[in-house]
Parts: structure tokens; sequence; C-alpha cells
């Protein structure tokens, strides 16, 4: 087979038959894909008629703008949750010795490998008004009603927290690891108590960390579906969970079509401004 | 090596460190530092003087015994409340700060007034030669100018001791150099107090006042750097310090600091001997390979014997000749080259001697 054709032709034929080899993935992002990606794209500027009507309603209708204000208020209260309880995880993991190191990280990834359905519900059962978070708190006193701790805001925070706290994690862990914990040391000799060197030398270099998994998690949260469904109790709606009523229930494909595109905007914009201001391969440990 | 007249700054007492509670890092340790000294903790890697800078600086408490600064025991004082400025291996300059801020970074957290702060950054900067490079940032600059950094920012608070861990270890040879004698005149115009810790004996003995030994965890001797050169109480000392030649030996006879010690091989040769032993205890006769007296300078001194050269290195300012003697191959002299000196041929045979005051017999 190797003929000499092959070694006048240099790397030419090699390099077609790499792409012989990522043809089928090709083809398959391209027409599973991309194709129905320009579908939605084209239907939210068609449908019902051409124009950019349903464009509109992001001004002018008051149920989309307070879906959006929902959307952004939890992915917002999300993010700086998982931000606050992440940094004070991956601080421990970084202070840890390594097969300590090893626990947290497994505890942390954990939660990956349960779906989002299972724990949803696991959720619901422990935080509804005769699970046993209230009954616990009750027991002991600390408070003599339940607290409505599902169906409502509440809740959604608590499960969507549950589920971005590992990107919040790993990505600070990963940021924190190249920080010199000599720079630490240097600055208590220089006079500084350890809160004014975590203050002023370790959190400013975690800066990086804090804006990339702030970034992450937002991002992430903007398109959540499952996990505000369930614990929201129909009573939050976001974004993700209003285009899917429009497309199943109310068929308006235009306006769902237009929300899905604004929602991948918004990501794109995000992830532009982000690359923007750090090196995001650097940060996910490319 | 005690003073008696002035307190020393620093006083370890008794210290003893331990990290796992099996191996000592550093055992009964008494060191002293003197106001104004420069004192270099020396020895290979593991020696445990890093662990006692460690200590000194804070970060590590001692296993036992306690640590004096200025009379105060420090030895449960934070690091941040000990007033001592450090100069780490790898600097450790703060990145997301610009020089000026590293620089200001001490006086800030005393909370020194910003017009006091502009001016003691300004001062320290032209004390290290970097006027000019507040506004860059750490990286920008070169390693020798990152280590100029580190000493600013560790001088600057005006500490009364400054420790310094291995802060030349990154240098190229001609810059560590230099840097050498930068630190050393710095020490001279800043009369303030230095421990410097390295396991380059050439750097302890261009820099310091007084050179500290250690190896495995046990402080071997402290002394000036000519003192530890010349007049070494330990193998140890003798060996880590320049070349030396080491014979076994045993003594035969003793009388007022010196000793009669007969060699393996028969040789019987006399010696200094700084610490008693016993006749009839297993000693090492030391010999410094420039020490070593050859030809008919030879013949006039009191250890004269018979050798063969193996081997002649030229080595610019000096030769080095390797000898055949006391049954082994491995006798080094060294001798400075000057004109009209008698050439050596590998295989000649030639007298070798010595004076007694320049070969010590030490214990193990």
């Amino acid at each position: 087979m190797p003929s000499q054709n092959d070694a006048r032709a240099g790397w030419r034929p090699r390099h077609g038959t790499y792409w012989l080899i990522i043809l089928p993935a090709l083809a398959m992002l391209v027409f599973l894909y991309l194709v129905p990606l320009a579908d939605v794209l084209v239907t939210s500027i068609t449908d019902p008629k051409p124009g950019l009507d349903n464009y509109l309603l992001l001004f002018t209708s008051t149920s989309v703008q307070k879906t959006l204000l929902t959307t952004l208020r939890i992915a917002a209260l999300t993010t700086f949750i998982a931000l606050l309880l992440g940094y004070v995880v991956a601080y421990a993991m970084r202070a840890a010795n390594s097969s300590q190191q090893r626990l947290m990280l497994f505890c942390v990834l954990l939660p990956f490998w349960i779906s989002v359905l299972v724990r949803s519900f696991a959720w619901i059962a422990l935080l509804s008004s005769r699970g046993p978070v209230n009954a616990g708190l009750m027991a002991w006193g600390l408070i003599d009603e339940p607290l409505p701790l599902v169906r409502n805001e509440t809740g959604v925070l608590i499960g969507m927290v549950h589920v971005m706290l590992p990107y919040a994690v790993l990505t600070l862990y990963a940021n924190m690891r190249g920080i010199d914990v000599r720079l630490v040391a240097a600055a208590r000799s220089l006079g500084a108590s350890r809160f004014q060197a975590f203050r002023m030398v370790f959190l400013p270099l975690t800066r990086p960390g804090l804006i990339g998994a702030g970034t992450l998690v937002f991002i992430l949260s903007l398109g959540f579906y499952v996990t505000p469904a369930l614990l929201g109790g129909g009573k939050v709606l976001m974004i993700a969970e209003y285009v899917a009523v429009q497309i199943n229930d109310t068929l308006r494909w235009g306006l769902g079509t237009m929300l899905a595109t604004t929602l991948m905007l918004s990501v794109l914009f995000a992830l532009w401004a982000l690359s923007r201001i750090i090196d995001v391969k650097r940060l996910f440990g490319a | 090596m005690v003073s008696p007249v002035a307190e020393p700054l620093v006083r370890f007492v008794n210290v003893r460190k331990s990290y796992d509670g099996t191996v000592d890092a550093v055992r009964a340790l008494d060191l002293e530092v003197a106001r104004s000294e420069f004192l270099t903790l020396l020895g290979p890697s593991g020696s445990g003087k890093t662990t006692t800078l460690t200590m000194l600086a804070g970060f590590e408490q001692p296993t036992e015994g306690r640590i004096f600064v200025d009379g105060e025991d420090v030895t449960d004082v934070p690091v941040e409340k000990r007033g001592i400025g450090m100069v780490f291996q790898n600097y450790a300059l703060f990145p997301n700060m610009t020089v000026a801020e590293n620089i200001a970074f001490p006086l800030r957290v005393r909370r020194v007034s910003r017009a006091e702060m502009t001016a003691k950054v300004a001062r320290a900067l032209s004390m290290v030669r970097l006027d000019g490079f507040g506004d860059r940032k750490p990286q920008q600059l070169s390693g020798g100018q990152q280590q100029r950094v580190a000493v600013a920012r560790a001088l600057v608070f005006e500490p009364r001791l400054i420790l310094l861990d291995e802060p030349l270890g990154a240098l190229d040879r001609q810059l560590r150099e230099q840097m050498q004698y930068e630190l050393k005149h710095l020490h001279q115009r800043l009369d303030v107090t230095m421990v410097y810790v390295t396991h380059d004996q050439v750097e302890a003995m261009t820099m310091s006042d007084r050179v500290a030994v250690f190896s495995t965890g046990t402080l071997r001797q402290v002394a000036e750097p000519r003192r530890l050169y010349e007049a070494p109480e330990s193998l140890f000392v003798a060996r880590f310090l320049g070349e030396s030649n080491a014979l076994s030996a045993t003594v035969r006879q003793r009388d007022s600091g010196r000793c009669v010690a007969t060699l393996m091989t028969g040789e019987t040769v006399t010696a200094v001997m700084p610490a008693a032993c016993a006749t009839g205890s297993a000693v090492h006769l030391v010999v410094r390979p420039e020490k070593v007296l050859l030809g008919k300078a030879a013949q006039a001194s009191p250890n004269r014997f018979a050798a063969r050269i193996a081997e002649v290195t030229f080595l610019g300012d000096q030769t080095r000749l390797r000898l055949v003697v006391f049954g082994a191959d491995d006798f080094i002299v060294k001798l400075a080259n000057s004109a009209g000196q008698d050439s050596f041929a590998p295989g000649a045979e030639i007298d070798i001697g010595w004076q007694a005051e320049d070969c010590r017999a030490l214990a193990e």
C-alpha cells in the first residue's frame, strides 16, 4: 500500500487521513447541533411573522422582564453564596495534608455522580415542612413553626448552590494551589497579622480565581432548568423553564427561541468579557 | 565564644527541635549572636541551619529550650511581633504589588504615616541602588534586582535583626560574588545584626564576622572564618571548609597540647592536639594541602616522609599535586605558582613534610 505517491506528497496524505477521522464527529456536530441552533435563531426572527417583534418583547413584556430579573437575581445570589462557601472549602483543602486533600476532593466531587433530578427530590424531602431539617430545628426548640425552605426561592438557591459548589471549589482550588505559601510567611515575618497577610497578600492573589469561578457559576446558573422547576414548586420561574413552557405548552415558538437566543448570546458575551480579564485556559488548568 | 562584656542580641539556650518526635532536626543548641555581628550558619542540607533560622524568625517553635532576643524571651512570641526582617531564598516578593509597595509593606502594617512611608521607601530603594524602580512589578526585574528589593523590604522598618535564608542561591556565580560584597558593605554601613544561612563555604568566609558550622542537627563550631579554617575542632569542620588531608592514627604520647601519633602504616607524626585525647585513642591527623612542604624545605621539618607524585594539575594561580604516600594515593598538596619553580613530573620521588603546628590531631 505505501506507494511512491505517499513519499512524494510529503505530509499531505496524512493530513487528509486526520480529517477523515474527525469527520463523523464533525458531521454530528453540524447536523445535530449547529443546524438546529441556526433553526432556533431563524425561528426567533420569523415566527409568527418575520421581524424583530419577539426581541421587542424584552422591552415591553412584563412577564418576560420579570423572568429575566428572577433569573439574574437567582444566578447572582447563587454565585455569591457558592463563591463564599467554595472559597472556604478551597482554602481548607489547600492547607490540608495530601491524604486529607484526597478525601476532601472526593467529597467535593461526590455530588457530580448523582443526577440533578435525584438531588432535587432529595432536597425536597429534606427541606419540606415535615422534613428532617424542620423537624430537627423544631425539636431543638429553635423554631416554633416549620420554615418555608422549599417550593420557593430559598429552596431554589439551596439546590443550585449545591450543584454549583464543586465548580467554585475546583476553580478556586486550582488558583490557590498556584500561590506560593512562602508569600504569606513573608508577610507575617514583615509584621502582618494572620488577617492582614490574608487580606493584603493572599486575597488579592486569588482574584483571578474568584473572577473565573464567579463567571463560570453565574453562566451555568443562568440556564438552570430542573432544579428551579422542582425546588421552586412552580413559583420561581427562571428563563429555561419559561422557554420550555413557550415551546411545550403555549406553543409560542418565536418567543421561546428568542429567549433561548438571548440567553446564549449573553453567555457568549460573558465568556468573551472574561477572556479579556484573565487567561481562561490557565484558569481551568489547560 | 561567650562574650562577657556586652549582652548578646540573640541567645539560643539548649534548643532542641524535632518535627516528627523521633529525629532531632536541631539538638542541644547553645548559640549567641553579638550585636552588629554578621553571623553565618553554615552546613550541608539537613544539618539544621535552616531550622535554626526558622525558629529564630518564629515560623517554628523549639521542642525544648528558649530563644532570647535583646534579653527578651521570644520563644512564644508570634512571627509578626518579633520585629525581625527576613530575606527568603526565593525572595517572596508580592507579585500583586509594585516594588515600592513591596518595600512599603512592613511600614503599612505598622501604620506608618504616608509621608514617612514615602521617605523611607525612597531611602531604602537608594540604599540598594534601585532608585527609579519603585513603579515596576517584581516580575519585571532581574534576579539580582529582585534580591535587592527583598533586602530593602527586610531593612526598611529598621529591625534589630535581619535573617537571610540562602538569599543568593538562585543567582549565577558572578552576580553572587557581587551580591556577597554588596550585602557585606550594607551590613557595615547600617550597623545591623545579620544572621545568614548558606551551604556555600566561600560565601560564608567572604561575608561573615563569625561562622557557625552545623552537621546533622549539631552545632560543631562557631568561630571567625580564619580560625575556623586554621584551627578546626573536628574532622567535619576541617573537611567542610576547604580541602584537608586526613590520616587515621593512634595517639602514642601526649604533653601540653601536642602529641605523637602513629599512622596505620607505621610512620610517626608530631601534631597539635586541641582537645585532650587519651594515649592509645584513635585520632585523625589533619593537614591542609597548602601547609605541606616539599623537597628541601621539607627536610628541616619534624614530620618528613618520602612520597611519589601520582598526578600534577596546573590551576593557574597554583599547582595541585596528588601523591602516593602512607599506603594511599590521595594525599593532596597545593603550592602557589611562582617564577623559577621546580617542575613536577608524575612518577618522580619527592620529600614531603610539615610543621607540627600545621597538623592537628582531631578526635572523630
